[in-house]
């Protein structure tokens, strides 16, 4: 039986306002551990609503997210801001890191935050991801002192540092150029394979294809499935979620 | 959430944008110097003038009048039955037995008592004549309740005692009558049939005008002789220890003698009053002033929370709760507000040292005199402390906005 990470049931997300407007209708998902998910589709087809969804950071107008089997439509805020500090990272477009502080403090921030680490293993998991993510000579720079893709790999890094089980991320490579690209795609395609699942949503048609499994959004609902690599099977079976297992 | 990291993020904000701290730091200052030195100001002021009230009257007058009217002896014997005209009990003026009076209040008394004898007079000199308040007085026992003494400009309080039908008169009637020292003047006592040749022995400034200008000093005899009343001694005047006990010492002493017994509090409630009055002002101006400052914070913070929207959704997407992003602000207000109340108190310190160095003429008195400022520790703890709350609640409304903004709706904004 496969061990589901992260699963949405009817997940429907309404904006009201003059015109109302269905962002996304009617999805039905599970992914599995060390899953890696692209989801695709056209502007405005619903694809960053879902992913902004499932990481938590928005919460649906119907259905459930459930995410290492703790339903999450019931979550008051804080609640949901402790499941994000400790199941989910993010990853977006635009690094958004913190300017005033450099590589190694914009990783220990979540770890900061969730305050269960010493100081002193704090520091070492920061630069024990940012040397693996080949950041070791740039821990003491600040952002503006850092290239677009070295930003990003910081971000990856800020993503990981709580060990989260579901990465995130949205339109990761979308300001890189091409070896960045292809850099910060290959270091997703690592965390997949080290049993952290990873979504992410991209324009990048040849790099969902080498997703495990991409779906294409139109209109707000599942359009197309199509599975890549190894991974080339059926759907999963949506099974009662278990907790993750770290 | 970790309180450190809340610190570090609010510190490395603040140190960051070194214009606007200062801007933030030198409102606050300003707020509080200012407070500092007019709370100073307006309260030396005010002990500067009733230092004076308090020490140029007694502290407790006894009179020979009762607050009560006493009950008349056909209303003890006959109360049932009403009657009216019946004449009044006929009651000899002055204290009974002063002597033993004043030996009975020294013994539990916190201060001196002296007896006197007041009457009205009126002053005539070369065809000018104005009406005072005598005060015949013992100066040997005067020097214990009053500081007359020491507010004589030209001759001596024993000085009554060495010439015949001596006074000792105020400067600004010296003035008026155009009257100085050793001249004599006639005194007219209330039925004009008892007037009397007198020589100015003395001359006194107190600085309050309405006892420069109409009340002199004899000896009591010559006093009861005026009154025609030989002996009489009709004001007890206590000085005490402290003065501020005044209002419950001569409730005990109006008790203990059944005599109408006025503090220097009573005597002056219009007074008091205005003050309380007063006071009310200076807290409501000087309020105004710490939450005027604390808009300089409020602009800050909303700026800073303004130029910080994306770090506030990328704080609150890594799962920081709204709160402790929304506390990382009040701290920078904090830090804003606790630097610029240090300079405050500073500059607070400095201008009421520089007001003090300023003379003023007083033209009631005559004199040329530094201002008066009270330092209190008081006034730097209360405008700390209130410039403090008015910066956490500047902060509170732009960080609490700020931080209510949903994190989608900025990473969208920014995309």
């Amino acid at each position: 039986m496969t061990e589901i990470a992260l699963q949405t049931v009817n997940l429907v997300r309404r904006v009201q306002g003059e015109i109302s407007h269905t962002l996304v209708n009617g999805i039905d998902l599970a992914v599995e551990k060390g899953e890696f998910l692209a989801i695709t589709g056209p502007s405005g087809s619903g694809k960053s609503s879902l992913l902004y969804l499932l990481g938590l950071l928005d919460a649906p107008t119907e259905g459930e997210v459930i995410i290492c089997g703790q339903a999450t439509s019931k979550l008051s805020e804080t609640e949901r801001a402790d499941v994000r500090l400790t199941k989910c990272g993010f990853v977006f477009q635009f690094h958004f890191l913190l300017p005033e502080f450099t590589a190694l403090d914009n990783v220990l921030l979540p770890m900061r935050a969730a305050g269960v680490m010493s100081a002193k293993d704090m520091n070492e998991r920061a630069m024990s991801l940012l040397t693996s993510l080949g950041l070791g000579e740039q821990t003491g720079k600040r952002p503006n002192q850092l290239s677009g893709g070295q930003r990003q790999r910081v971000a990856l890094a800020r993503a990981l540092a709580n060990r989260p089980e579901i990465i995130v991320a949205d339109e990761p490579t979308g300001n890189l150029d091409t070896a960045s690209t292809e850099q910060v795609f290959g270091i997703l395609r690592d965390i997949a394979d080290n049993g952290q699942t990873v979504v992410v949503v991209t324009h990048d048609a040849a790099l969902a294809a080498r997703a495990d499994r991409r779906i294409h959004i139109v209109d707000g609902k599942i359009h197309e499935t199509t599975f890549g690599g190894d991974r080339k099977r059926e759907s999963p079976a949506v099974t009662p979620a278990a907790e993750c297992q770290s | 959430m970790a309180t450190n990291l809340l610190l570090s993020i609010a510190w490395t904000h603040v140190s960051t944008r070194v214009r606007q701290t200062l801007v933030g730091m030198f409102g606050v200052a300003m707020g509080v110097g200012f407070t500092i030195m007019m709370a100073g100001l307006m309260q030396g002021s005010q002990i500067d003038f009733l230092r004076q009230l308090v020490d140029t009257m007694p502290h407790i007058t006894v009179n020979d009048e009762r607050r009560g009217i006493p009950s008349q002896p056909a209303d003890q014997e006959y109360a049932a039955v009403g009657m009216s005209n019946v004449a009044n009990v006929n009651r000899r003026p002055g204290i009974r037995y002063p002597d033993t009076l004043m030996a009975s209040l020294r013994s539990w008394l916190p201060g001196e008592v002296a007896p006197s004898t007041k009457t009205t007079a009126i002053v005539d000199h070369s065809g000018a004549r104005i009406g005072v308040t005598l005060m015949g007085i013992d100066p040997r026992l005067e020097v214990r309740v009053s500081k007359l003494g020491q507010q004589m400009t030209e001759g001596k309080l024993s000085d009554l005692s060495k010439a015949a039908n001596g006074i000792i008169i105020g400067e600004a009637l010296a003035q008026k009558l155009a009257v100085k020292y050793g001249n004599s003047v006639v005194l007219v006592g209330g039925g004009e049939a008892n007037q009397m040749s007198a020589t100015v022995v003395g001359i006194f400034r107190s600085g309050i005008k309405s006892v420069d200008e109409g009340q002199i000093y004899s000896l009591a005899s010559l006093a009861q002789t005026l009154m025609g009343q030989t002996g009489i001694i009709n004001l007890l005047r206590l000085r005490l220890s402290d003065p501020l006990v005044a209002q419950k010492v001569a409730t005990q002493v109006e008790a203990q003698t059944g005599y109408k017994s006025v503090s220097w509090q009573e005597s002056n409630s219009d007074l008091l009053s205005a003050f309380a009055t007063r006071d009310f002002i200076v807290l409501t101006v000087m309020g105004a002033m710490l939450l005027t400052s604390s808009f300089a914070t409020y602009n800050i913070i909303s700026t800073i929370t303004h130029e910080k929207r994306h770090d506030i959704a990328i704080m609150k997407s890594l799962g920081m709760r709204e709160y402790s992003v929304r506390r990382i602000f009040i701290i920078e207000s904090a830090i804003m507000g606790s630097v610029g109340i240090l300079f405050g108190w500073l500059l607070g310190y400095l201008l009421c040292y520089a007001w003090s160095q300023i003379n003023v003429y007083n033209p009631l008195t005559g004199a040329v005199v530094p201002l008066s400022i009270y330092y209190s520790p008081m006034h730097y703890i209360a405008s700390g402390g209130i410039s403090i709350l008015c910066c956490a609640v500047a902060a509170f409304f732009p960080a609490r906005k700020a931080t209510r903004v949903h994190p989608v709706e900025i990473i969208r904004g920014a995309s």
